[in-house]
């Protein structure tokens, strides 16, 4: 199941930039997200005191600049200028539970000098670190950052950039949440796949479906219905029963996903649902919940309705397989 | 027809060394991270778990402050026969040391006193130690730290007749599952009927590996491999436990959607998993080696075939389980 989505270099659009104050938990989210070390061993990561970057090849392209002050940024010796202009997305971290005001700063700053290079930019800023918060502080620091960054880009004249605002944690699953939400922004093909999702939700009842990257549980396309965060976690944490089990008894690095036949997964519910999941090319993996009610599981009726799935879904991938062929990510 | 047996067993060791959080994750699904909520146990937590059809596990959870303690040793040699003599009838002793405790020889002498009332009041009881919170040791230091400590211990052991089993274990980890494994099976009078019972099944099925859960805490009760093909050999040797812990974070996982699961079955790189009930107490895990097949026809009239042959076993097991 392991693959990496290796985009055509000759499109940058997709890499997103990580920016933000030192200690606002970039490092940390980058080695959650993508590397899968537990949320409580981030806090023996050490620090790096100079600017530095690094790359993960995932869907898309990421790169990680740190920083360690706010003023040495515009060093001579790096060419921001070319970087800035190959990004779709710049991840602003700001650290909620610190005093903000200087990471506010920083980032109208950086925001004042990306604009003049890349207007096109998607600016999402993440609120980081909101374990730390109560429920009520939480909105409260939201609303005071959105209203000093909205008036902050009125003063710069600005105002025509798009800001998003994403309240994160990397000890529950908001994280994902929000990067699946940046980087869906930045799929060209996007409302295609949400189509397609739609039409095999009508057509077997599923739940909810959901497009996966598995290496960081990001998801990149999901049908319309409302994402709810309990069926988000069964449906990620299956992914990890399923490569787990799998890795016991198989080198799971040695696959391809070209040869042989594909991994499928499924797990019958005692409220009638199956948690159901199925390999698909570069690393993506559909994974949903689907109502098959009624059916005893060594039933005839249960297996054509999982055939049934099953050959729907091998158009998708089909369908996928198409898209990405033409595809420029 | 099956007549119920009580099985009594202790577990014991001084405060904080994480013996409820062990029975908490073991026996009532909490995940590792959740044991940080727990408070110190006051004088004993009991637990009854019925367990195979014809067990009643009777867990006696010993608070370990110094108080408890004293006081469960004081009341046997006081009062020898009194029904709070926890020392009676006892069928499994747990003790529980946490490697990184400031006071080794305290820890030591309190084993001893304990093994010299059980001595004397449940002469055959099996003896299990865990060294337990291993993940705070390096790595490389675990074996000798284990080999130390448990010699030292089945020293102090040797006066009364105890011959100790001892592992090494950690909440974060998956030889948490091993240890319990063992000492359930250690319980389980027939468990020499399951074994043969999963042999001959798989003469039939001729699986690369079946494998058998209780149903509750998802601990391996027993487990049967080809013979022929020796190719397991190089399988992770810790695949049993992790499967446990695999298995009860997934079922942490279904129950945040309020349900649970009923099977598993997964068609992966090189084995196909049917993971499913089996009797009322009992799940299976069958591992089958994938035929390559380009046609995928024949392996739906595989997976057919498997389903049957689980249900054939079915009405097997539910015999033993009767025995
Ligand atoms: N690092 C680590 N911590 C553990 C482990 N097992 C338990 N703990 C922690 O140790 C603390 C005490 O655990 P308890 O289970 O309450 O200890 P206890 O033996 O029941 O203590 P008493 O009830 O007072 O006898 C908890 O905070 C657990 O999270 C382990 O394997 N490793
Ligand atoms: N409470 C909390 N702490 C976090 C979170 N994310 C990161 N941290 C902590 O913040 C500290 C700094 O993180 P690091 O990734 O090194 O920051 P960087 O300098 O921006 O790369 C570490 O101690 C992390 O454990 C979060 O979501 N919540
Ligand atoms: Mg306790």
């Amino acid at each position: 199941m392991e693959g990496h989505l290796i985009p055509d270099p000759t499109n940058e659009n997709a890499t997103i930039l990580l920016m933000g104050l030192r200690r606002s938990g970039k490092s940390s989210i980058c080695k959650v997200v993508f590397h899968k070390l537990q949320p409580l061993d981030t806090l023996y990561l050490e620090s790096t005191s100079k600017p530095t970057t690094e790359n993960f090849r995932s869907l898309i392209n990421l790169s990680v600049i740190e920083l360690p002050g706010q003023l040495n940024f515009f060093e001579p010796t790096y060419d921001h200028e070319k970087l800035f202009k190959s990004i779709g997305a710049l991840v602003y971290i700001i650290d909620s539970q610190d005093e903000y005001l200087n990471a506010l700063t920083n980032l109208s700053m950086i925001i004042s000098y990306i604009y003049k290079v890349n207007p096109k930019i998607n600016v999402e800023v993440l609120i980081h670190k909101i374990d730390g918060l109560s429920e009520d502080f939480r909105l409260d620091t939201q609303r005071d950052i959105m209203q000093r960054v909205g008036d902050e880009l009125l003063d710069l004249g600005l105002e025509g950039l798009q800001v998003s605002f994403y309240l994160t944690s990397i000890f529950d699953h908001s994280i994902y949440e929000a990067f699946s939400r940046i980087i869906q922004k930045l799929i060209y093909e996007l409302p295609a796949l949400e189509n397609l999702l739609d039409l095999l939700v009508q057509y077997n009842k599923f739940e909810k479906l959901f497009l996966f990257d598995v290496n960081s549980k990001i998801y990149v396309a999901t049908d319309s219905s409302p994402v709810d965060i309990q069926t988000y976690e069964a449906c990620a944490e299956f992914i990890d029963v399923t490569i787990d089990l799998d890795g016991l008894y198989g080198d799971v690095k040695d696959s391809d996903e070209s040869k042989g036949n594909p991994t499928k997964c499924i797990s019958r519910l005692q409220n009638g649902s199956v948690l159901y999941l199925h390999q698909m090319i570069r690393g993506l993996a559909l994974v949903g919940l689907v109502r098959l009610d009624n059916t005893d599981q060594f039933s005839m009726e249960f297996k054509n309705a999982l055939s049934l799935i099953d050959f729907n879904v091998n158009v998708f991938k089909k369908s996928l397989e198409d898209m990405w062929k033409n595809s420029r990510l | 027809m099956s007549t119920n047996s009580r099985k009594k067993l202790l577990l014991m060791g001084r405060s904080g060394s994480g013996k409820s959080s062990m029975r908490s994750i073991i026996f009532s699904n909490y995940s590792a991270f959740d044991t940080r909520r727990l408070g110190a146990t006051i004088d004993v937590e009991h637990s009854n778990l019925r367990f195979l059809n014809n067990m009643t596990l009777n867990l006696w959870d010993c608070g370990g402050q110094d108080v408890f303690i004293e006081n469960f040793l004081n009341t046997s040699s006081q009062n020898p026969n009194s029904n709070n003599n926890i020392f009676k009838k006892c069928e499994v002793l747990l003790h529980v040391f946490d490697v990184e405790s400031k006071e080794v020889n305290k820890d030591i002498e309190i084993f001893q006193r304990v093994l010299k009332n059980l001595h004397q009041f449940s002469p055959n009881v099996k003896v299990f130690i865990l060294l337990h919170k291993m993940d705070l040791i390096q790595v490389n230091k675990r074996d000798e730290l284990f080999k130390i400590m448990f010699d030292n211990l089945q020293k102090i052991a040797n006066p009364f007749h105890f011959k100790l089993t001892g592992f090494a274990t950690s909440i974060w980890d998956e030889s948490l599952y091993k240890a319990w494994s063992s000492i359930i099976c250690s319980l389980i009078p027939n468990i020499s009927f399951y074994q043969q019972n999963l042999s001959k099944i798989n003469d039939i099925l001729n699986a690369r590996e079946i494998i058998l859960f209780e149903k509750t805490t998802f601990l391996v009760i027993s487990s049967t491999d080809r013979k022929l093909i020796t190719n397991n050999d190089e399988l992770d040797p810790k695949r049993f436990e992790k499967i446990s812990n695999i298995i009860k974070t997934y079922k942490q996982s279904v129950n945040k959607i309020r349900t649970n699961f009923e099977t598993i079955i997964l068609n992966g790189m090189n084995t196909s998993i049917y993971l499913a009930e089996l009797t009322n107490n009992i799940f299976i895990m069958i591992v089958m080696d994938n035929q390559r097949n380009d046609d995928d026809s024949t392996a739906i009239e595989d997976e057919n075939l498997i389903l049957e042959d689980i249900k054939i076993a079915r009405s097997l097991f539910e015999k033993v389980e009767n025995v």
